[in-house]
């Protein structure tokens, strides 16, 4: 290990510490004044351990403000749009890399291209689309415009093109079936892509919130972040509630991160450096 | 081996057709709707939007709130990526320090936010900035500072949402400078350090050159991400004080779906990609330019 002033290390351990504390006392502080009664919030000093904690915000939240049925609602959703878009993705992506056939590049480039048109272009016209379905309000149209990711298909393929073709020219010459070689050869080995796609998808369509914004005008459709905004809307002094609020929304994907962390962290220096 | 078009199909096939109906055809209807003036009345009846060539475009470059709208969005933008960049480098490179410990807590801290729902935490922080009851403005008590009307005053409106907006991406940024020192092979601060080189000049003279490519990516992701800037200046302001934080995003959701002028909105969505393709092409090249 190289050489260190102890100066040094006080400095640069400070530097961290600050910068931590202002990334972790949002977090602390919504925590704590969600379990707080009224006359504690306002109390300065803040007292970041409730003297007389209490889960009246979360009982109130979940019983007069029905958040159970957002809370499920993003759950239906964000778990569907992460299994569809894994499957569908995977597949295309398979295909585009071990499949050939006439105008695959040409096709596979249009995939890419649609990665660089921001979400705003086709608000608007899908919007238009499902209101003529009928689809407004409804969970199809909450989950399918999410199942369509050229960057799943694109990062799919990019993995699959890296297993060798000799494993499935073999499993064909056993007589294998492309469906076979697909579920039992392919995507037992696309595992880790699989997991860093699926923690992105899900962390993403949980946190989404301009199209369910937009679909989910009745209070019976509202996914979590679009109930979080209602509520700060309507609850404008109600302080404690709206922690509880954001609690219930941040907290899942916390916890879903502090366990698959090395995922995640893989999964961001994996994604971001292929750019 | 060339596969049959049975199997192609089936393998493309679900892929494709969502493609076509949620991104590539709306991507081409959008170029159609800024066209036209679809509006609350062709949302009865299709049949009510009129062509009307450019005059979308027309109006909305002499739309004061858009240029208001694009000001600000650009002002966010200049001030938020050099921020998030200095300080997420500043962040990794003390990180990659062998000597440093608890770097694992450390990662953890500077990540929460990048996953943290932002219209959740928004909801925190419009708590946090409150002039009267925010923890901010105590803190800055303590120091005998008067802390402002952070989201309340028009001049201190935006830096609010720029400070949301950085919090938020610091930790992502982060992790990706990281992976970037890490393919820095040791030799060459070895062979420096042999030379004499003082930590500033090995910073400045291999660190920073070797980053390049870590440098070109992220600040093309922030130019894309942080011009779509909507969900902290919706949560925060609404777009006050004053049109003070009204961004791009912001103003095509008011003009398409309180509004529902459809067609007009298109027209901010189709600036907002001409944008968005030109920076990012204009900061590609300039990127690959040695």
């Amino acid at each position: 290990m190289r050489k260190t002033s102890v100066f040094n290390q006080i400095v640069v351990h400070t530097i961290l510490l600050i910068s931590s504390a202002c990334m972790i006392v949002p977090f602390v502080w919504m925590v704590s004044t969600s379990l707080k009664y009224p006359d504690e919030i306002f109390v300065f000093p803040p007292r970041w351990i409730p003297r007389n904690p209490t889960l009246e915000n979360y009982t109130e939240l979940f019983k007069s403000m029905n958040f159970g049925r957002p809370f499920l609602n993003t759950i239906i959703v964000a778990g569907c749009i992460t299994f569809f878009s894994i499957l569908i993705s995977s597949m295309a992506g398979y295909a585009f890399a071990k499949f050939r056939f006439k105008g695959r590049n040409r096709l596979f480039f249009m995939v890419l291209a649609t990665l660089m048109v921001p979400g705003q272009m086709t608000l608007i016209p899908v919007f238009l689309l499902m209101r003529y379905l009928g689809l407004l309000n409804t969970y199809t149209g909450l989950i399918a415009p999410g199942i369509a990711s050229s960057f799943n298909i694109f990062f799919m393929r990019q993995f699959i093109y890296t297993i060798p073709n000799d494993l499935i020219e073999a499993a064909r010459i056993d007589g294998a079936k492309e469906g076979y070689i697909f579920f039992k050869i392919i995507l037992p080995l696309s595992k880790p892509a699989i997991t860093t796609i699926a923690i992105f998808t899900f962390t993403g369509s949980w946190n989404s919130f301009l199209w369910p914004l937009i679909i989910a005008q009745d209070e019976r459709m509202y996914t979590l972040p679009v109930a979080v905004s209602v509520l700060a809307g309507q609850y404008v002094e109600n302080i404690a509630i709206q922690m509880a609020g954001s609690c219930v929304v941040i907290t899942p994907i916390l916890v879903f991160f502090l366990f698959a962390q090395r995922h995640f962290i893989k999964g961001i220096s994996l994604t971001g450096l292929k750019g | 081996m060339k596969t049959n078009w049975f199997w192609i199909l089936v393998f493309i096939g679900p892929a494709l057709a969502l493609l076509l109906i949620f991104l590539i055809i709306p991507i081409f209807a959008s170029l159609f709707l800024c066209l036209t003036d679809f509006n609350v009345r062709a949302m009865v009846n299709w049949s009510n939007a009129k062509f009307v060539g450019f005059r979308n475009f027309i109006e909305l470059f002499q739309d004061e709130l858009f240029w208001k709208a694009v000001l600000n969005t650009f002002y966010c933008l200049a001030v938020a990526m050099p921020v998030t960049v200095c300080l997420a480098l500043m962040n990794s490179v003390l990180l990659n320090r062998e000597q440093t410990k608890l770097k694992t807590f450390f990662k953890t801290a500077f990540f929460l936010p990048f996953i943290t729902n932002t219209v959740a935490i928004a909801v925190v922080w419009a708590w946090i900035l409150n002039p009267h009851y925010g923890v901010l403005n105590w803190l800055l008590g303590i120091f005998g500072i008067e802390g402002p009307n952070w989201l309340g005053d028009p001049k201190w409106a935006m830096p609010s949402i720029i400070m949301l907006v950085v919090w938020k991406a610091v930790g992502y940024n982060t992790i990706l400078f990281l992976a970037g020192l890490q393919n820095i092979p040791d030799f060459l601060y070895e062979a420096a350090e042999l030379d004499g080189a003082s930590s500033w000049q090995k910073f400045w003279y291999i660190t920073l050159p070797l980053l390049k490519p870590t440098t070109v990516f992220v600040t093309t992701m922030m130019i894309i991400g942080y011009l779509q800037l909507f969900e902290e200046p919706y949560m925060l302001t609404q777009g006050g004080p004053l049109n003070a934080t009204l961004s791009i995003v912001l103003y095509l959701y008011r003009q398409g779906f309180k509004f529902f002028n459809l067609g007009y909105a298109s027209s901010i969505a189709v600036v907002l990609f001409l944008m968005i393709a030109s920076l990012t092409i204009l900061r590609l090249k300039l990127g690959g330019q040695d």
